[in-house]
C-alpha cells in the first residue's frame, strides 16, 4: 500500500510547534519516549517499546565451521527485518532502501564495535565455531526504528545463554541445558544508538523523533555509544548539512542518554535474572496486560492541574452563554421526533410540505409531549415547564406509550400552535409519572 | 595485525608519511567520450573512475519525477579484482546498496536539484582497485565528474577518510591502516562553508577525541579541494587551448 502522503497543513503545524519547542506528545527537546523491556520464556527473546514502536529480538546459535581468514573467531549475523504488521507501507519488497540502512548500521554498530568477543566463540580453531544469530522484527513502527532495534539487539545478546561445550583433545562434547547450564556471552560493552532529527536546515534538532516528526524532518543523525563514553557509530543521513559543532553538542546528549538507558536495561535484566532464580513466573505473557495479549496500553501523561481552576474561570467568563437547551421532543410522526433546537426537521415529512412553513422554535414552545418509546429511551419530563431538562435513561422501556396515533401529524401541529399559551398539561402524564417514579 | 606499528615514536606511518599528510593524488577529467561527464582520480593505491550521465528524462516510470527538482541517482560498484581476495558479487550486496545511497545523499545535498525539475542525473561509480579510503575516492571522482558534466553544483565535494592512533589524529588511511581495527571517520565536506554532507564512523573512539579526529578529516578534506581544484582548472585551460582560444 501506498504511504498516506503527509497534508500540507500537517506539516506546516508540525513544523511551527518545532519552532516554539513544542512537540506533539508533550515531550522536551531532549526527551525519550518510555522504554519498556520485556522477556519472553527462552533465553534471547525479548521485546523493547520505545513509546509505541515495538521490536523483537531473537538470539540463536549453532556450532559451524568458521571463514578462513578468521579461523579463531565466532561469526555473527544480524538480520532486521520490517515485519508488513509495522506499517501500511512496508511491503515486501517495496522497503528495501530503508531496510539496506537500518541494516547497515546496525551491522556497524554492533559488529565492528565488537561488543562481543568473538574469539571466545571459539570451540576448536579452524573447524568448529559459535555463529551467533540475531534476527530482529520490527513489530509496529511509531518512528526512531533503529534506536529501539539496536536496544532489542543488545538486550537480547545480554539475555541469551549457549549450551555448554567442552573439548578433550579432539573430542568436543555440545552439554544440553538439562546437563549443564547454559553459558552467557562475553559482551565487553553495550552500544546503544541515538537518533538527532534536524529540521529547517539544522536549526531544530530533536532526540528520538516519532512518525510524524520524521515525515517532515530534513535528515537524522545516528550516534551509537556506550557508557564508558566511547562512540561506536556516527551516522549522518538525510542529506542535512552539518556544522562540527552541531555534532560534537550531539555526542554531548547522547553521552546523557545513553548511560540513562543503559541503567534501565542493567534493571530490567537483573529482574528478569532474579524472577527466573526464585523460579517465579516469565514470560511475555506474564509481562503484557492480562486483558488482552498485544495490549497498546495509553501511557499516563502527567498533567499540571493546578491552576485548571483559574483558567477555567477565564474561559466562562470569555465565552458566550449557551443557547437554551430545548426541553421536549417535538414529536413528527410516531415513531420520529425532533430533539434540540434548531429548524425543522424534514426527516418525517411523509405528508404535506405545508408543514414546512411552521418554524419550529423549541424554546418558545410549550410543547405538549408524550414520551414515545424511542431507541435510546429519552424520556421527557413534563413538569410544566418548559426549561427542565431531558433526562436520557439507558433502561429499556417496557411500557410503550403511543401518542394518539389517531390524530394527523398536520392536526398536531396547528394544535401545539394554538396550545402555546395554555399549560402544558395533557394526558399520559400519570403514566409518566410512573415511569419517572421507576428512574 | 599483532606487532604492526601504525605510527612509529618519530612520528612516522607504516607506507612513511606524517600523521596529517595525504596521499598523492592525482586525477584527471573527460576520461570517455561517450558521457556527459567523467572522471579517474588515484588516492594513493586507490583507483575509481566515475561516470555521469544528465540531468535527461526519467527512466524508467514516470511516477518517480519530482516535479520540483531532479532525481539523484548513485551506482556503485567494486570490481572482482578490487581487493586482495577476488569479490564474489561487484555490485547488489548490502554493502555497495549502502555506499550508493550515501552518494546519493551526498550529492543530493550538493547538486542544485532545483534547476532540472523532472529530470534524472545518474552517477555510476567503479572502484578498480581498493587500498582503504575508497568512500573518499568515489566522492571526490564523483564530484569531478559531475564538474565535467557541467552539473551546476553548490560547492565542491571533498571527502576524505580519518584515523586515531596512539592519540594522534591519522588522515586519508589506508588499508593496512583501517584493517588494524580501530576508530575510522568518513568525512564529505563543502569546503567554503564548512558544512558537513555526510558524515560516517565506525569501531571505538573516546567522545573527547572526536573533536580532534573530525577536525583532522576536515584539514585533509580541504587540502583534498585545493587539488581538485587545480585538476579543474588545468583541465579547462587544456580544453580551451584545444577549442583555440
Amino acid at each position: 500500500m501506498k504511504e498516506t502522503p503527509l497534508s500540507n497543513c500537517e506539516r506546516r503545524f508540525l513544523l511551527r510547534a518545532i519552532e516554539e519547542k513544542k512537540r506533539l506528545d508533550g515531550r522536551q527537546t531532549y526527551d525519550y519516549r518510555n522504554i519498556k523491556i520485556s522477556f519472553g520464556t527462552d533465553y534471547g527473546c525479548c521485546i523493547v517499546e520505545l513509546g509505541k514502536t515495538r521490536v523483537l529480538g531473537q538470539v540463536s546459535c549453532e556450532l559451524v565451521s568458521p571463514k578462513l581468514n578468521r579461523a579463531t573467531e565466532g561469526i555473527l549475523f544480524f538480520n532486521l527485518e520490517l515485519s508488513q504488521m509495522a506499517a501500511p507501507a512496508f511491503e515486501p519488497g517495496r522497503q528495501s532502501d530503508l531496510l539496506v540502512k537500518l541494516n547497515r548500521l546496525l551491522e556497524r554498530c554492533l559488529r565492528n564495535s565488537k561488543c562481543i568477543d568473538t574469539e571466545s566463540l571459539c570451540v576448536v580453531a579452524g573447524e568448529k565455531v559459535w555463529q551467533i544469530r540475531v534476527d530482529l522484527h520490527l513489530l509496529n513502527h511509531d518512528g526512531n526504528i533503529i534506536d529501539a532495534a539496536s536496544i532489542a539487539a543488545i538486550v537480547a545478546l545480554c539475555h541469551f545463554r549457549r549450551p555448554d561445550v567442552s573439548v578433550q583433545g579432539d573430542e568436543v562434547t555440545l552439554y544440553t541445558p538439562e546437563e549443564r547450564d547454559p553459558v552467557p556471552l562475553s559482551i565487553h560493552h553495550m552500544p546503544i544508538c541515538v537518533s538527532f532529527a534536524f529540521f529547517q536546515q539544522g536549526t531544530y534538532l530533536l532526540v528520538d523523533p516519532n512518525e510524524r516528526e520524521e515525515r517532515v524532518m530534513d535528515g537524522l543523525l545516528v550516534i551509537a555509544m556506550n557508557k564508558h563514553r566511547e562512540i561506536c557509530t556516527i551516522q549522518s543521513s538525510g542529506g542535512i548539512m552539518l556544522l562540527k559543532d552541531q555534532v560534537l553538542r550531539c555526542s554531548k546528549i547522547a553521552g546523557v542518554k545513553v548511560l540513562e538507558i543503559t541503567e534501565l536495561i542493567q534493571k530490567a535484566l537483573e529482574n528478569d535474572r532474579k524472577v527466573r532464580k526464585e523460579g517465579g513466573k516469565y514470560g511475555f505473557a506474564e509481562s503484557i496486560a492480562s486483558q488482552r495479549i498485544t495490549a497498546f496500553k495509553m501511557e499516563k501523561a502527567p498533567i499540571d492541574t493546578s491552576d485548571v481552576e483559574e483558567k477555567a474561570e477565564e474561559i466562562i467568563a470569555e465565552a458566550e452563554p449557551p443557547l437554551e437547551v430545548v426541553s421536549n421532543p417535538v414529536l413528527w410522526t410516531p415513531g420520529t421526533a425532533q430533539i434540540g433546537e434548531g429548524v425543522e426537521n424534514s426527516w418525517g415529512d411523509l405528508e404535506d410540505s405545508e408543514k414546512e412553513e411552521e418554524d419550529e422554535d423549541g424554546t418558545d414552545e410549550a410543547i405538549i409531549l408524550d414520551s414515545i418509546k424511542m431507541d435510546i429511551g429519552v424520556e421527557v419530563s413534563n413538569i410544566g415547564s418548559q426549561d427542565a431538562p431531558i433526562v436520557l435513561s439507558d433502561s429499556e422501556e417496557e411500557e410503550m406509550i403511543i401518542l394518539e396515533p389517531d390524530k394527523n401529524p398536520k392536526k398536531i401541529r396547528t394544535q401545539t400552535t394554538s396550545a402555546k399559551q395554555e399549560a402544558p398539561s395533557k394526558k399520559p402524564v400519570r403514566k409518566r409519572k410512573k415511569k419517572r417514579a421507576a428512574n | 595485525m599483532a606487532g604492526l606499528e601504525l605510527l612509529s615514536d618519530q612520528g612516522y606511518r607504516v607506507d612513511g608519511r606524517r600523521a596529517g599528510e595525504l596521499r598523492r593524488i592525482q586525477a584527471r577529467m573527460g576520461v570517455f567520450a561517450q558521457a556527459d561527464g567523467s572522471a579517474y582520480i588515484e588516492q594513493g593505491n586507490t583507483k575509481a573512475l566515475a561516470v555521469v550521465y544528465g540531468p535527461h528524462e526519467i527512466r524508467g516510470s514516470r511516477a518517480r519525477a519530482l516535479p520540483d527538482r531532479a532525481l539523484v541517482n548513485c551506482q556503485y560498484s567494486s570490481a572482482t579484482f578490487s581487493t586482495g581476495e577476488r569479490k564474489r558479487r561487484p555490485h547488489g550486496d548490502r554493502k555497495s546498496c549502502e555506499m550508493g545511497l550515501q552518494l546519493r545523499q551526498t550529492f543530493e545535498a550538493a547538486i542544485l536539484t532545483q534547476l532540472h525539475p523532472r529530470s534524472q542525473i545518474d552517477i555510476y561509480v567503479q572502484v578498480l582497485q581498493a587500498d582503504g579510503g575508497t568512500y573518499a575516492a568515489c566522492v571526490n571522482a564523483a564530484t569531478l565528474a559531475v564538474l565535467d558534466a557541467g552539473v551546476p553544483m553548490r560547492d565542491f565535494v571533498c571527502a576524505c577518510s580519518a584515523g586515531f592512533v596512539d592519540s594522534t589524529a591519522l588522515a586519508d588511511l589506508s588499508h593496512v591502516e583501517e584493517a588494524a581495527g580501530g576508530p575510522q571517520l568518513a568525512l564529505a565536506l563543502l569546503p567554503a562553508s564548512g558544512q558537513i554532507a555526510l558524515l560516517e564512523m565506525d569501531a571505538r573512539l573516546h567522545e573527547d577525541h572526536l573533536e580532534s579526529v573530525l577536525e583532522a578529516a576536515a584539514r585533509a578534506a580541504r587540502d583534498v579541494h585545493t587539488l581538485l581544484d587545480r585538476v579543474v582548472r588545468q583541465h579547462v585551460r587544456e580544453a580551451s587551448v584545444l577549442l583555440g582560444d
